[in-house]
């Protein structure tokens, strides 16, 4: 594939002063790198074109792949049940993940830093508040907490389900429970370095609380979220799927890959078994990449290691 | 002591109000109740009339204190979709729930432990590399794709195992039990495992850390000085306090595995109160959705405060400092 690689993943071998990345990291970050640039490249990687339902073709419905008898050499993998190219849906399918997937960790960290940051620097009743709602929150599970919000959208709003608010009420029904975790580990961090001279100093010369935060303590405890943005990005991804998977995330007519695997799983039962087959692998493979990559990055930050 | 006890309670309480509340909200303002209750061709007057006695007039927090006392008194109001009463459907979806979550828990604990002391024991061995290598992946493996998986090998290849439903179910006084008959057990045994593995992986790496852990200790190495046989210093000495954090994370866990068992009872049509929600969900039915809420926040508050008693039962050196 000649689409550029480095756009995608973090390039951790580059890193100055750094341990000898294990071959192991070096695999899941390339595949992290292929399955995203194929991703973020589908139109032009794709041999067709998934979300124009002019282009499909019933007679093509089930075809199975093109390495079986009766597949067809157009199909690389098959088609699905509207007669639509399952390669094509697949890197449309990917990219729709790691979109919602991707946000949900940007919004969720977004909020979290804030609210950390607010919690640490101020303490009293802004912290117990923050912490409390926090803890309240982080008593459900993701997957429930998710279900809900969704669920509760759908109710409210009937337009939810459809190809364009459904990526948004995601984004918020994953991330609603993923801020607790930054907002716990900035606050930590903030209020350290709140009390450390530089803080105290920019104090003294009087400048304003935001600009404080925002510009002297800020930098400093950003590292911890990385981590946890990796991790996080990895768990994001897994529980659109499931959400889509249950019927509450995309809709098949704009499939990310859990719709895809909803889609199959109605049919594994007569025997056609690559729809679910191949988007399942592929989710699991680009899981898996970022999970190497998280778990590696942990261990890498983690200040005991370093001090050995 | 008290206040320890008086801190855990008031937190409880705490995420019981806040529950209580995201339920009551549900209720009172997802959908219009008179809408959903009152026939398509009501009269404005015969509507008012229904909204002034179901209490739908008076201020928000009256409504929420009446709704807490109902909470209290066990009515969940009426499903929307089924037209029955929301605790009779949960009733009777709840021990399908349970023997799931009962039958995993028990799998994931009897192979994650010895798994994971194997891998803190031969840690340069193949197969604990290769255990370790498979846990990655097993965390990276959604609950749903492994479900599906063990479907299309066990039910459709291969034929052995029924893929959907409890099979033939004993009733024994309101509690219908898959323990007693053989087609019962056959279909436990795809769901039990594919909700088991997600749990049996974080058991598996839980016990190896903290077996590693231990086993560096001073006393294991005094023990080991000592000449005590191995079997001894690991399964007595090492096992036994390896084991603390397990019993919390286990308890803490069973909490998520009744939430991920939505995910597994959708997969194999498990008639449970997963699949209860799920369907709620779909259809909009918010006492159904806003019961399962609170059944679940009522569920993970008991089930911290018993994790945290079980604590000081098991640790000796937790209860001499408390006392």
């Amino acid at each position: 594939m000649s689409t550029p690689i480095s756009t995608a993943a973090p390039a951790p071998s580059r890193r100055k002063r750094g341990p000898r990345v294990p071959p192991s990291v070096l695999v899941g970050a390339a595949l992290v790198a292929v399955i995203g640039a194929a991703a973020a490249f589908a139109p032009f990687v794709a041999p067709t074109n998934p979300l124009d339902v002019g282009t499909f073709d019933l007679m093509n419905a089930e075809l199975p792949p093109a390495f079986m008898a009766e597949g067809d050499a157009h199909f690389l993998l098959g088609t699905d049940n509207q007669g639509r190219d399952l390669l094509s849906a697949m890197l449309y399918g990917a990219r729709v993940s790691i979109a919602i997937g991707g946000g949900a960790v940007l919004v969720a960290a977004s909020v979290g830093i804030v609210l950390g940051l607010l919690a640490g620097y101020f303490g009293g009743w802004v912290d117990a508040l923050i912490m409390r709602v926090g803890d309240v929150i982080l008593s459900l599970p993701t997957i429930l907490l998710a279900l809900l919000v969704s669920g509760v959208a759908r109710a409210v709003f009937p337009e939810a389900g459809t190809a364009q608010w459904a990526p948004v009420i995601l984004i918020g029904a994953i991330a609603i429970h993923e801020w607790v975790q930054y907002a716990r580990t900035v606050r930590a961090a903030t209020m350290v370095e709140t009390r450390k001279d530089y803080v105290r100093a920019a104090r003294v010369i009087g400048l304003p609380s935001a600009r404080i935060m925002a510009r002297h303590i800020l930098p400093n405890v950003l590292s911890p979220v990385i981590v946890i943005a990796t991790i996080n990005l990895a768990a994001a991804v897994l529980t659109e799927a499931t959400l889509s998977f249950l019927g509450v995330g995309m809709p098949p007519t704009y499939p990310s890959l859990g719709t895809l695997i909803r889609i199959g799983n109605e049919f594994v039962f007569s025997g056609i078994w690559w729809i679910a087959v191949f988007p399942a692998a592929l989710l699991v493979v680009l899981v898996l990449g970022v999970n190497i990559v998280g778990d590696w990055l942990r261990d890498w930050f983690n200040p005991r290691r370093q001090a050995r | 002591m008290l206040s320890a006890i008086a801190s855990r309670l008031s937190q409880a309480l705490l995420v019981m109000l806040a529950v209580t509340a995201i339920a009551f909200v549900m209720f009172r303002y997802v959908g219009d109740p008179v809408a959903m209750m009152s026939r398509e061709d009501a009269t404005p007057a015969e509507k008012a009339e229904l909204r002034r006695s179901l209490g739908l007039d008076r201020p928000v927090l009256v409504q929420y204190g009446d709704f807490v006392g109902r909470v209290a008194r066990g009515q969940l109001g009426v499903s929307f979709r089924n037209q029955r009463p929301v605790v009779e459907l949960m009733a009777e979806r709840l021990p399908a729930t349970l023997e799931l979550v009962l039958v995993a828990t028990l799998l994931s604990l009897s192979v994650g432990v010895p798994l994971g002391v194997f891998c803190a024991l031969k840690p340069d061995s193949a197969a604990a590399r290769a255990i370790q290598t498979l846990s990655l992946v097993g965390i990276s493996m959604p609950t749903f794709v492994t479900g599906i998986g063990l479907i299309l090998l066990f039910a459709v290849v291969l034929r052995w195992l029924p893929s959907f439903g409890r099979g033939d179910v004993v009733s024994i006084g309101g509690w219908t039990t898959g323990f007693l008959s053989r087609s019962g057990w056959a279909s436990l045994i795809l769901p039990g495992v594919t909700l088991a593995l997600y749990q049996l992986t974080l058991i598996m790496r839980l016990v190896r850390a903290e077996m590693i852990d231990v086993m560096s200790s001073d006393y294991i190495r005094f023990a080991k000085a000592r000449g005590l046989p191995p079997r001894y210093i690991h399964f007595r000495l090492a096992l036994r306090n390896a084991l603390m954090p397990v019993i919390t994370v286990t308890g803490l866990q069973i909490g998520s595995l009744i939430a991920f068992a939505i995910v597994t009872e959708t997969v194999f049509q498990w008639p449970g109160m997963g699949l209860l929600f799920i369907q709620a969900v779909s259809f909009a039915d918010v006492p159904v959705m806003a019961a399962y809420l609170l059944f679940v926040g009522a569920l993970f508050v008991l089930i911290n405060m018993a994790v945290d008693v079980i604590y000081t039962v098991v640790d000796p050196r937790l209860r001499t400092r408390r006392a």
